[in-house]
């Protein structure tokens, strides 16, 4: 018997980019205020699994062809190489570096190495959550 | 400030994250890992050679200033073990080219094995008590990883049961770390020790110290809670039983020997009483099992529980030359261990069974395994002059000056019991009728020969020339029951 899930999907629909774009914001804002790469990561998992809840995971697959497996590697491969790049420069591992940097159109931003940091954490949860997620959908 | 402490850490953490990519290629993982352990050796020779020249050296994290940071700390002790690792390391995973099998290389055995190496290097090397927590969760995730890999029917029991005692003694390690940082507000171990001295170590902190014993010697496996090791470290194949058997219970060895002699050498008379009783109940309840078993993985396996008790009893003694003589035995223990997890695991590769009653006449057609495991076996109970010689004989020297003569005497005889354990397996296993077996064919003999050989070589140098070794043994100990030295270098006073 299938279930009526027509709410769900139409909903999923929408709520999915509101919640994409919010783990986005909370991503960025982690580095003053509350946030980061780990909650980030955590709440874009989180609309990914609302996907696999409301479609099937085939579905899911063909929207999103993802290995979370090397999704996770690239993500560590991030974090450890901004630790490392430390090394190249003689400074302690994880020292970071930032500056104050005129962009064209968001204009003076300071860029920060934390974020690359920040970058590989949130991908690494995202893989992570997902093969856990995954592999127990796929025993049933 | 100096990174090549960190190196041993990084390089195989970086490797573990190229060898996810690489899972596909087998052969490609498996000399990518092998490369890697050998650089990582390398490295932890430089290292040795850099604390050796210029005495301890730290690392603060991220520039983050020592008490408040994170610090890596490097003495002759850690060193001198994080080299011992990586040799281990790199020796059983040249071992697991023919012995693991394509099943299992497929799941990331190559590198969850470079992670484990993350995790103990990482413990041996840290010197801040929550990252020192945070690299045992690295090197247990790992072990969970490899001891269900595989997923045999004794492997899944058996990592219930190990995955249960460990996430309890972990967060009960959390626990104490809590109470810990609750009466002397700092993390650093350097910091905790200074602090600790200034307020004599009243009660709470001596509860602290026994927690911590718990804590540690439930990893460690010493005598009441060594019931889930025998049991566990049973079902794995044998490069992975010689990783754990060699390397993890001495993680947590090392973590008793660290915080009994940094943090709570102020109230011998009761905490390292404890110890010692419990390290000679550990040696009897180690050779019990050593003696009842009729399997040679079993009677190694209870070996490890009475190597354990050996070097706790050395810190519990706690003079300059026991702890010299425990860290000399830990280090003969680690290679020593290995080579004969490595040798039993050629033996079951051989014959198909680890029931020695079902093994005989081996020396027939193997003459140099079986002149490998009698020359490991005698160094194992301390025949000199190979390398479990020197340790033994100066904690039961210190032993006896220190007026504990249960203690010495009974480490004394458990070297002859030791002995007789393993020569059972040499004299029925190698001796005897010559038997065939169905599987002999098959095992890649020679090739699983080459990393116990290597093992076994480096024993017996390390005993013939403990003369050259001896000074930077003492050093190690020097730094351990002067605990000043490792706090100046950390806080830079």
């Amino acid at each position: 018997m299938r279930t009526n899930d027509l709410i769900l999907q139409t909903v999923t629909k929408v709520i999915l980019f509101i919640i994409l774009l919010f783990s986005i914001h909370l991503f960025f804002a982690g580095h003053y205020y509350p946030g980061g790469g780990f909650i980030g990561g955590l709440m874009t998992a989180g609309a990914l699994v609302l996907l696999l809840l409301a479609f099937d995971m085939k579905t899911v697959a063909n929207i999103l062809p993802v290995n979370y497996r090397i999704m996770t590697a690239i993500g560590l491969l991030f974090s450890i190489g901004t630790g490392a790049g430390s090394l190249l420069f003689n400074v302690p591992f994880l020292t970071h570096a930032f500056n104050d940097v005129y962009l064209p159109i968001l204009g003076k931003t300071s860029l920060h190495t934390a974020v690359l940091f920040d970058i590989g954490v949130y991908l690494v949860v995202i893989g992570v959550t997902m093969t856990i997620i995954q592999t127990i959908g796929e025993d049933e | 400030m100096n990174n090549l402490l960190l190196l041993p850490i990084l390089i195989p953490l970086f490797t573990a994250v190229i060898l996810i990519f690489l899972n596909r290629f087998t052969v490609a993982s498996r000399w990518v890992s092998v490369l890697s352990l050998l650089s990582t050796v390398f490295v932890s020779v430089l290292l040795f050679q850099k604390v050796r020249t210029d005495g301890i050296q730290t690392l603060n994290l991220g520039n983050w200033e020592a008490p408040f940071g994170i610090t890596l700390v490097s003495d002759m002790l850690s060193a001198l073990l994080v080299l011992t690792t990586s040799v281990i390391a790199f020796a059983c995973c040249l071992y697991s080219f023919r012995a693991i099998g394509e099943e299992r290389e497929k799941f990331y055995y190559y590198s969850i094995l470079q992670f484990l190496i993350v995790g103990i290097n990482g413990a041996f090397t840290t010197g801040d008590i929550f990252n020192l927590f945070v690299f045992f969760e690295v090197m247990l995730m790992s072990s969970y990883v490899l001891l269900v890999l595989g997923g045999t029917k004794a492997q899944l029991r058996e990592s219930v049961k190990y995955i249960l005692v460990n996430i309890i003694s972990s967060s009960l390690f959390v626990i104490t770390v809590a109470y810990l940082y609750s009466v002397v507000g700092t993390l650093n171990m350097a910091h905790i020790s200074t602090r600790i001295a200034e307020v004599g170590q009243p009660g709470i902190l001596t509860v602290i110290a026994v927690l911590f014993l718990i804590v540690f010697g439930l990893k460690g496996a010493i005598f009441p809670l060594y019931f889930w090791l025998p049991g566990s470290y049973y079902a794995p194949p044998a490069p992975v039983l010689a990783l754990f058997g060699a390397l993890l219970t001495k993680v947590g060895v090392y973590s008793i020997m660290r915080t009994y002699t940094l943090f709570f050498p102020h109230d011998p008379g009761y905490t390292h009483e404890l110890l010692g009783v419990l390290a000679v109940i550990t040696i009897i309840v180690g050779i019990i099992g050593a003696l009842a078993y009729w399997d040679i993985k079993k009677i190694i396996i209870y070996n490890i529980i009475v190597a354990v008790g050996v070097i706790l009893f050395g810190v519990s003694v706690n003079t300059t030359e026991s702890l010299t003589g425990a860290i000399f035995y830990l280090i003969h223990d680690m290679l020593i261990k290995a080579a004969l997890f490595l040798l039993v695991g050629v033996v079951i590769a051989i014959t198909g069974t680890s029931n020695l009653k079902k093994i005989s006449g081996l020396i027939k057609n193997y003459p140099l395994l079986g002149w490998m495991f009698l020359l490991s076996a005698l160094a194992l109970a301390g025949i000199p002059p190979l390398s479990g010689f020197v340790g033994k004989l100066l904690i039961i020297k210190s032993g006896f000056e220190a007026e504990a003569y249960w203690g010495a005497g009974i480490v004394l005889m458990s070297s002859l019991l030791v002995l007789f354990s393993v020569m059972k397996i040499f004299i029925n296993g190698f001796w005897g009728i010559h038997r065939t077996y169905e599987k002999e064919e098959k095992a890649p003999v020679s090739w699983l020969l080459i990393s116990p050989a290597i093992l076994v070589i480096i024993s017996v140098l390390y005993g013939v020339g403990a003369e050259l070794v001896y000074p930077y043994i003492l050093e190690a100990a020097e730094t351990l029951t002067n605990p000043s030295t490792y706090i100046n270098a950390v806080m830079k006073e």
